[in-house]
């Protein structure tokens, strides 16, 4: 075997190495989960963990109700917030903006995407929260801290507009000239040509974004803990104190990790996030492929 | 449509102005250059946060180049010539999810094999946290751009006898450079902004780090230990600050050097 081969096999094998490697966290990760949370799920059933709202670790009580409530709240808050407004302006700075306008703004918000979630925290615990408190709450004619589920809510959206509103200008400039000019030409206004061309032509890159969107409002835990007050206990209204699943961890992880059963009920919050991620990914990954599919363009 | 432009816009140049304004008012020689002081309770924390500075770069840059070597493997193996496209989708899905994962879960999954293993926050775990963090976003920022090496190109350097190995190190690196330069700009942009992942992992301390097994400060855990105290909100808002300044750093640095190496690409 001469050099060139030899180089050429320990090389591939490197790369065969790391591949392996990523491949094999992505298990060991799941399984470490898995067997980690099996204590708490030997001596607690999983429908009384899901569907109890009384978390209370000194008595050896994990309902998660609460928590799970809270979580799909600020995600979908976050989400409704963040869809419609990230999509306008994306349609607005494709084909509304004048050039100049368009070019400044779009590195302007790929800075953004990259701005670091405790920064966003930071400025929503700092001037966010006693905004709700001062003017939001007492407009919807309830008392609030400010730190509440809809503080957490509106933060999110913000750190979200980015990632949708660069992967929807991605995909809308990808769009051919010709589907768009042809739509013009039989006598559609600009906007109808938005609504059914450019909309549907990049139906599969606008479901790409949200997911991702989705991703990173589900999962952020720093920006959702510093706001969001920390308290588990059903809400009555979005202006009461809460808690998500990732940011149940980032609170609580570092009192309970010393105690076997409270570590393990966390483990389980921790396998609960990697399964739902896991789920919506694999949904989005059939969607998108039946939607590139028939959309073909 | 207007209107949300605006608010977009707004918000986002609302939260630039908080960090920036606040952010270089407290910012000082003296909040860069050392590092905290022990103050009388009730009186603002003294010192600076050189030791948050120093352990965000001696965290993020060496999980970075780590994360870079082992995603440019990754990425150069999952192309048509080495494995089968179904393996390679099925690899690439797992590295999506990976990516959407929440950061914290790379956190406590690097405390429990520390606890396991027998050591305490250190430098050295959460750097392996960040690498762990950054593999699957380099990875798949290179592979996007791997693919579209074009295939003429390969088959070029295949047909002059070249092998594989050599045909994806020196044709298809060198084709998707601009790519891979990119990715590896974001995996260090989020790492060095992630706090989850080294809450638990990193620890935090008031002295720069002398070996790999002291625990150390970051940037955002320093933010994220100081918030909520009224006076140590000018130490947040300046770390806040140099985080951003960061930020901006890298993403301009990654505009720039894209544009500079797609010079030497065959169109």
């Amino acid at each position: 075997m001469n050099a060139r081969k030899l180089r050429g096999a320990i090389g591939t094998n490197l790369m065969r190495i790391a591949t392996l490697f990523i491949s094999l966290l992505f298990f060991l990760i799941l399984i470490l989960l898995i067997y980690r949370s099996t204590l708490v799920l030997g001596t607690h059933s999983i429908i009384d963990v899901l569907f109890s709202s009384i978390w209370n670790p000194d008595n050896g009580q994990f309902g998660l109700a609460a928590v799970l409530i809270d979580t799909i709240l600020v995600t979908g808050i976050a989400l409704l917030v963040a869809i419609p407004i990230s999509l306008l302006s994306a349609v607005y700075i494709v084909e509304y903006a004048p050039l100049k306008l368009r070019r400044t703004i779009r590195p302007f918000i790929d800075v953004l995407a990259g701005v670091p979630s405790v920064v966003y925290g930071l400025c929503a615990f700092l001037f966010l929260a006693p905004f709700v408190k001062d003017v939001v709450a007492p407009w919807f004619g309830v008392q609030s801290t400010g730190l509440c589920i809809f503080s957490a809510a509106i933060i999110l959206s913000i750190m979200v507009f980015p990632i949708i509103i660069s992967l929807c200008i991605e995909s809308f400039d990808a769009i051919p000239l010709s589907l768009k000019e042809a739509s013009l030409s039989v006598g559609a206004t600009k906007w109808e040509t938005v609504k059914k061309v450019i909309f549907r032509a990049s139906a599969p890159s606008i479901l790409a974004a949200i997911l991702l969107g989705f991703g990173r409002a589900f999962g952020e835990t720093i920006a959702v803990n510093m706001v969001i007050g920390g308290t588990i206990r059903l809400p009555s209204s979005i202006f009461n104190p809460g808690e998500t699943l990732a940011s149940l961890i980032a609170s609580k992880y570092g009192e309970l990790m010393s105690i076997p059963l409270d570590e393990s009920a966390l483990m389980l919050v921790a396998l609960i996030l990697f399964i739902v991620v896991l789920l919506f990914y694999f949904l989005g990954f059939l969607l998108l492929r039946r939607a590139k599919k028939r959309w073909n363009y | 449509m207007i209107a949300s432009v605006c608010i977009v816009l707004g918000s986002l140049v609302i939260i630039f102005g908080l960090v920036i304004v606040n952010g270089a008012s407290s910012l000082s020689l003296e909040m860069i250059t050392q590092t905290p002081t022990l103050s009388p309770p009730g009186s603002p924390p003294g010192g600076g946060i050189l030791n948050a500075i120093v352990g965000s770069l001696l965290l993020a840059l060496p999980a970075t180049v780590f994360a870079s070597l082992i995603g440019i493997g990754i990425a150069l193996f999952l192309q048509t010539d080495f494995l089968h496209p179904a393996v390679s989708n099925t690899i690439r899905f797992m590295l999506d999810v990976l990516w959407g994962i929440p950061s914290i879960i790379y956190g406590i999954f690097c405390l429990m094999i520390m606890i396991y293993i027998g050591m305490s926050s250190s430098l050295i775990v959460g750097m392996i946290a960040l690498t762990m963090l950054e593999i699957p976003i380099i990875t798949r920022c290179m592979d996007e751009s791997i693919k579209m090496v074009p295939i003429g190109l390969r088959e070029g350097s295949y047909s002059l006898g070249s092998t594989k190995f050599e045909t994806a190190i020196r044709v298809v690196r060198r084709q998707a450079f601009p790519g891979i330069l990119a990715g590896v700009l974001l995996g260090l942009g989020r790492g060095i902004g992630d706090a989850a992942s080294i809450l638990f992992t990193a620890g935090f301390s008031n002295h720069i780090p002398t070996s790999i097994f002291d625990s150390t400060a970051a940037l955002p855990t320093m933010i994220y230990n100081l918030y909520s105290t009224p006076l140590g909100q000018s130490k947040a808002f300046a770390a806040a600050f140099i985080l951003l300044i960061i930020v901006l750093v890298v993403s301009v640095l990654s505009r720039l050097l894209t544009r500079r190496f797609k010079k030497h690409i065959i169109k």
